[in-house]
């Protein structure tokens, strides 16, 4: 098939016109859903805080709901797709295999996302993004969802194919680059997510219609944790790559051993699937042997290849700053990083975030004892307010910042509001995961209109605290919507106003990536052993951290009553 | 060169890896072990364990199970807020009691002594429902066709309150349970 191919003039990326083409529809789309999502985060943030209590019952599951799928489903999914078109087709150099597939896959995903927000905005469809049986949904909520599942894997498909198409025109010499590879485990990651959901969706879109009599509950929440949990994995593959796609841009940073990086991301495809059990640990179905081996992803190996990737991402950053000279002290390179550039500072405050809160606080919840202390608890969004947005969220805003010249050919607007978006989003949204987290250790329940309990038969007080905490979730909530929905102002403002930027020389051609000379590869080989102390006393930190926090629960937990 | 070009090293697998890095793996490693080992160590030596065992069960079976339960137990009638009946049923020291979770209700109220080790039933006629015993702080999922036989043994006297913390539709913030410890 005919098309052509764009050298950028700014960062020599090369795009496939296809590919570029179904990047940006991809990435506006989900910037699309993400707007959508941020007002529906407000209506939420704004009925949970006590003082103000803005939506009745109601229309606050509604908006939950929608809340839900079209920020932890729809805004994800779409950015992804433009991650792994990006990760194969640009960074290969290559055409994007069979284009109308992956065009197909798009408005499957479109129609499949509106769909399913017809179904929650009518009313008939208030089931939280669980959707747990017997709780009954409209048809078309199921059925939107299950196209939105089988565009994206259409997506996936042509990832993989455009792999093929690689290594048959040999537009690289070698292995994968780690960018991409990490894109490859997110994609291996994703279809097996996606079989889970067809697998446990199609029956429950079947029931909705009357053709099957019964679906067993628990069997429902095992099965769906397999899409529920396991999407967030693909999350998790895709920024760590974003997080290694930034090092790279930024820095030049090379990997501190490709051998680590991809064995890390090796047991993410291993053993990350596993965590449909963290969701399971309260349940009566499963065994405590079933639960243990489960949600310790298998003696906690994909908790092993995180902690190598937080320590391998700054490590690189480090040893390509010392490279540049920065070599004072502990920290003089991450003293002089580009902060005022947002694509870093995202970044940065997206590893530093994701390990410290996010992690520590999966880690915790993820103990089959310890998770009785917060199952359903205020704590579990919390959690994952600093996962899958502080850590994945963050991460792709910061690489817009990036993308919107390189790809969409238009200077940012308003670069000094630019400049400190990441700040203000990425600071925020983590003091609104902790105060989460710190109401949900008081007992707040998630997904729960009225801590007073109006209507109930009885009276109950929580503590003063749960109330601050709600109240500060309120405060902190507010400034991270604020925090989103300036990016989100900043990106389309620069889509529509940004000054037009030269695309540079195009060609029939692609320009295969030149292999490395014999001589720069022994000139990297020289400079291969930069010590990184800075990212030895940040990794020390992080890990005194996780072991106290996760002692100090233990403690908790041997206060309780006692079960057996 | 860099992440996002092919390894410069094409035999990148033969590369040493760094002390530092090699260091930090082990260090994950055995923080992982440290931490499976913790959740086996604590099943044997640690006094709160979630039970396993559990049942298939229908809704009628259960709702027949636990009237049973009520009616052979129950020691007083108190009035809920909204002028309900609502009994409240002492468990037999040792022995077993049955909680029902259903739109939007935890029946009946169970009356308990301290330091006495008790076989609690629990299953949901309808929806799923959580079992959160505040100001305690245990949660517990609720599921429909599962019968749950939770041991518990209270530490301290006093009102305990059981929110629903799984939604459970409208009502779900008005399904508020209560447990006596004396």
């Amino acid at each position: 098939m005919a098309t052509t191919y764009r050298t950028c003039p700014v960062s020599g990326l090369q795009f496939e016109d296809q590919a570029e083409k179904l990047m940006r529809w991809n990435a506006v789309a989900g910037v699309l859903w993400l707007l959508v999502g941020g007002i529906t985060a407000l209506l939420v943030i704004l009925t949970r805080w006590p003082a103000i209590k803005l939506l009745p019952a109601d229309q606050f599951y509604l908006i939950l709901t929608a809340h839900g799928i079209d920020m932890l489903i729809l805004w994800i999914l779409f950015f992804e797709m433009a991650v792994l078109y990006f990760a194969s087709s640009t960074l290969l150099r290559c055409r994007l295999a069979t284009p109308k597939i992956a065009w197909l896959g798009f408005w499957l995903m479109v129609v499949g996302g509106i769909m399913t927000n017809i179904a929650i905005f009518q009313g008939e469809s208030s089931v939280m993004f669980t959707s747990y049986v017997p709780m009954q949904a409209a048809w078309h909520f199921y059925l939107g969802i299950i196209l939105v599942a089988v565009g994206a894997l259409l997506g996936t498909a042509v990832f993989f194919g455009t792999l093929v198409v690689a290594k048959r025109d040999r537009t690289y010499q070698g292995s994968l680059p780690l960018v991409t590879f990490g894109a490859l485990t997110a994609a291996i990651i994703a279809t097996f997510t996606i079989l889970a959901g067809a697998g446990i969706l199609i029956p429950t879109f079947f029931w909705s219609i009357g053709l099957i009599k019964e679906i067993d509950a628990q069997l429902y929440r095992m099965v769906w944790w397999g899409l529920g949990h396991s999407s967030q994995q693909i999350n998790v593959a895709a920024h760590v790559s974003v997080w290694y796609l930034t090092a790279a841009v930024i820095f030049g940073a090379k990997p501190l051993s490709e051998k680590v990086s991809r064995f890390a991301f090796l047991l993410y495809i291993l053993f990350l699937q596993l965590a449909s059990a963290h969701h399971l640990l309260s349940d009566p179905g499963m065994s405590a042997e079933w639960k243990v081996l489960n949600t310790s992803y298998f003696m906690y190996f994909a908790v092993m290849a995180s902690m190598i990737h937080g320590f391998t991402v700054p490590g690189a950053i480090e040893a390509a700053q010392r490279r540049k000279g920065y070599t004072n002290g502990l920290f003089e390179w991450l003293r002089k990083a580009p902060w005022g550039n947002p694509v870093f500072s995202g970044m940065f405050i997206s590893l530093v975030s994701f390990g410290f809160l996010g992690g520590i606080s999966g880690v915790v919840l993820g103990t089959e004892q310890i998770n009785m202390l917060m199952h359903n608890t205020f704590y579990v969004p919390g959690h994952f307010h600093t996962t899958v947005v502080t850590g994945t969220t963050l991460a792709f805003m910061a690489i817009t910042y990036l993308l919107v010249p390189v790809l969409f050919r238009r200077e940012m607007i308003l670069p000094k509001l630019c400049q400190i978006q990441p700040y203000l989003f990425g600071i925020s949204m983590s003091v609104l995961g902790l105060v989460m987290m710190g109401a949900g250790t008081l007992g707040v329940s998630r997904r729960h209109w009225d801590m007073a309990f109006s209507g109930a038969p009885f009276q109950y007080e929580w503590p003063g605290a749960a109330y601050l905490m709600m109240g500060l979730t309120g405060i902190f909530g507010v400034i991270a919507v604020i925090g989103g929905g300036l990016w989100i102002l900043l990106v389309v403002g620069s889509l529509l106003f940004g000054k037009k930027l030269d695309g540079g020389k195009v060609s029939d051609k692609p320009t295969p990536i030149p292999v490395a000379t014999q001589a720069a590869s022994a000139v990297a080989h020289g400079s291969d052993h930069v010590p990184v102390p800075g990212t030895v006393v940040l990794a020390l930190l992080l890990f005194v951290s996780f072991v106290l926090y996760y002692f100090v629960n233990w403690k908790y937990l041997s206060e309780v009553w006692l079960l057996s | 060169m860099s992440a996002i070009l092919p390894p410069s090293e094409r035999l990148w697998w033969k590369q040493p890896i760094d002390k530092v890095e090699w260091a930090w793996i082990a260090i994950a490693f055995v923080w992982g072990m440290i931490m499976f080992g913790m959740m086996i160590y604590w099943h044997i030596y640690g006094k709160q364990n979630l039970s396993n065992e559990a049942y298939k069960t229908t809704p009628e079976m259960f709702a027949a199970k636990a009237e049973k339960f009520v009616a052979e137990n129950t020691i007083r009638i108190e009035k809920g807020l909204n002028g309900e009946d609502i009994p409240v049923a002492k468990v037999p020291a040792g022995g077993a009691g049955y909680l029902i979770a259903r739109l939007w209700a935890w029946y009946p109220i169970l009356e308990l002594e301290k330091g006495q080790t008790y076989r609690i039933h629990l299953s949901s006629l309808d929806y799923n429902h959580g079992f959160s015993l505040q100001p305690v702080n245990i949660n517990i999922q609720v599921i429909p066709g599962y019968e749950h036989v939770v041991k518990m043994t209270p530490t301290k006297e006093g009102t305990y309150a059981i929110v629903c913390n799984e939604y459970c539709g409208i009502g779900h913030h008005s399904m508020l349970g209560r447990i006596y410890v004396k």
